[in-house]
């Protein structure tokens, strides 16, 4: 008889069920994985060290290409940062359009992620029926910002622009609607035998190896653990909100997949508030100092005091005073926090992104482990890995 | 579907929101503990911010995960000090940097170890297995180096990448270039040919700092 030996398998990087730019070296013993070890960096763009480099303004759209499926999420995080050293706060209708849109953000990663997951695992459908609502929340992202994607909406001192007229009439729409959306994605795979095969009982994550291993959102939920920063340490207006957190119990890929969708149906009650509210309170959008925001277009033309600020404001940039802060959010991934050092100038002296899906896939040996290699794909997927920010 | 019901019923309002805040007993605890080896406590914008002796370190992170519940490494990096506007001349060069988090406790804390170039610190990653990719990180941009770190590999750059990138020594350009090769038929490196500009300047002289 043959000796029988290890088989090691290179998945990727060039795979579509690797979401990107991942290559897995498998170590496999028949169908079995002994042990993954994946290569990350293959979409390293050395973005901190490209943030010492530019003004505080210039470092905002370096954001929205972090985690290129939650932009404004990447941004809020950045936006409390800053703000956090400048010692300011944003006014009331800024943070609920930040609130507002970084829910619609939620909704947009969790379509993007159940949307691929479905596919990977093989129900086409899916896919089709979350690219539908994307289109919506893009024609918002638009908007307001005038990019579909990469919008450089939330700025330190509030957002860019106030939201345009008849916007919220849009949006509203939308969150009638979306609950019915959810029950279609429901309808195609909760109950689904295929999808539950693939999913139940697979990747099992303990409370302890969930906090060893430094997962954070859905991941930490899915385990059991009621943790959630838009609860626990809220930021801007989201202790005004009324919402739930979803949690899993056995803390496998499936409940993973349920506190998902559940959180898409808690955005949008979120949303649904900020509707509301931003539809009857009228006011500033960023603060009054135009040291740190640019004055209206309209002001420039006319005064000289403006026209300086918007020139100093577009040119050396604000400065930041000496300090240093970590700010992190509630990104749909997990915890995306941004460590800042300042050192009193125009630029940072040093900024850290903490990515959630960094620490996520690095649990991906440990998730693997025992499973089959039809596994890791499914594996991958409840991770809700994007490189943009694992590599940064 | 009985699973589904069971997960409505564990949904929950207001988890931890009014979790009673106390002031940093880990601080004390600290101070008593190592003595002399905590260096500085800095109360810090967001959470408080405690500089130890670089020996202690896996110690105070296994002090601090079993009696104060600093159940998760949040983050781990490091920062290069070598430009920083009055840093002192015989201060270290790199700190690495740790961001705990304690989810029973709604707190965080962040630590720092100052080291030199030659100069190992320990790894934390039989505290929390997360540390291993944070600190090969940390190796990879910065060439900090962890002592009994089980896989100390480069991680973000190319496989044979040469130099520490985030160093504030290292080029925003880089040193090398890849080109693909007609000739060989491969994807080889070359000096770097790009220019370092600087269209704005860090520091403008006489301007209104207001």
């Amino acid at each position: 008889m043959a000796e029988i030996k290890n088989y090691t398998l290179n998945f990727g990087p060039q795979h579509p069920a690797a979401h990107g730019v991942l290559r897995l070296v498998l170590e496999l013993d028949g169908e079995v994985v002994e042990r993954a070890d994946p290569h990350i960096g293959l979409l390293h763009r050395g973005t901190e060290k490209l943030f010492e480099e530019k003004t505080y303004l210039q470092n905002l759209p370096y954001f929205d290409r972090f985690d290129y499926v939650s932009m404004m999420a990447n941004e809020h995080a950045y936006a409390l940062a800053v703000e956090k050293l400048l010692g300011i706060e944003a006014p009331e209708r800024a943070q609920y359009i930040r609130v507002m849109y970084a829910e619609l953000t939620r909704i947009l990663n969790h379509c993007m992620w159940l949307g691929a997951v479905a596919l990977d695992i093989g129900a086409m459908t899916v896919f089709l029926f979350c690219f539908r609502e994307r289109e919506d929340i893009f024609d918002y992202y638009e908007a307001v910002s005038g990019a579909r994607m990469h919008a450089s909406y939330f700025r330190p001192g509030g957002v860019a622009k106030d939201l345009p007229e008849g916007l919220l009439e849009r949006i509203k729409g939308f969150t009638e609607r979306f609950p019915g959306y959810v029950d279609e994605y429901e309808t195609l795979l909760t109950e689904n035998r295929i999808w539950k095969q693939r999913n139940v009982d697979i990747a099992i994550v303990d409370q302890e190896a969930a906090l060893a291993w430094g997962f954070t959102g859905p991941m930490i939920r899915g385990s059991g653990i009621a943790w959630d920063l838009r609860k626990t340490q809220p930021y801007d207006v989201y202790d005004k909100m009324d919402f739930d957190i979803p949690v899993g119990v056995t803390g496998d890929c499936y409940d993973r997949y349920l506190v998902r969708v559940e959180e898409m149906r808690q955005s949008n009650r979120i949303i649904e508030q900020c509707v509301d509210w931003l539809s009857k309170n009228p006011g500033p959008v960023k603060v009054d100092d135009y040291k740190l925001t640019s004055p209206p277009r309209a002001e420039m033309k006319a005064d000289m005091e403006a026209l300086i600020h918007h020139f100093k404001y577009f040119s050396e940039g604000y400065h930041v005073p000496e300090g240093e802060v970590y700010a992190a959010v509630e990104h749909p991934k997990g915890e995306f926090g941004v460590y800042l050092i300042a050192d009193g100038s125009n630029k940072p002296y040093r900024m850290k992104v903490r990515a959630a899906g960094f620490a996520h896939i690095e649990a991906l040996d440990y998730m693997c482990r025992g499973h089959m290699i039809a596994d890791v794909v499914a594996i991958l997927g409840t991770q809700d890995i994007v490189f943009g920010e694992v590599d940064r | 579907m009985t699973k589904k019901n069971s997960m409505e019923e564990k949904l929950q309002d207001d988890i931890g929101a009014d979790a009673p805040y106390d002031p940093a007993p880990e601080v004390a605890g600290l101070r008593k503990r190592f003595g002399a080896q905590v260096l500085s406590v800095e109360a810090g914008i967001d959470c408080q911010s405690v500089t130890l002796a670089r020996e202690c370190i896996v110690e105070a992170c296994h002090y601090l995960k079993s009696e104060h519940g600093f159940e998760q490494l949040m983050d781990l990096c490091g920062v290069d000090r070598s430009t920083y506007p009055g840093w002192p001349a015989g201060a270290p060069r790199f700190q690495v940097v740790y961001h705990l988090l304690s989810l029973s406790r709604n707190h965080r804390i962040r630590l720092k170890v100052g080291l030199n170039e030659r100069e190992l610190v320990d790894s934390v990653t039989e505290v929390w297995p997360t540390a291993n990719w944070f600190e090969r990180e940390a190796f990879d941009l910065f060439g900090i180096i962890f002592n009994h770190h089980p896989d100390l590999r480069r991680l973000l750059t190319d496989y044979g990448f040469e130099g520490h990138p985030l160093r504030k020594d290292f080029p925003v350009t880089g040193r090398v270039e890849m080109f693909f090769d007609e000739s060989q038929w491969r994807c080889v490196y070359r000096p770097n040919e790009v220019k370092l500009r600087q269209l704005i300047q860090k520091s403008w002289p006489g301007v209104d700092r207001g």
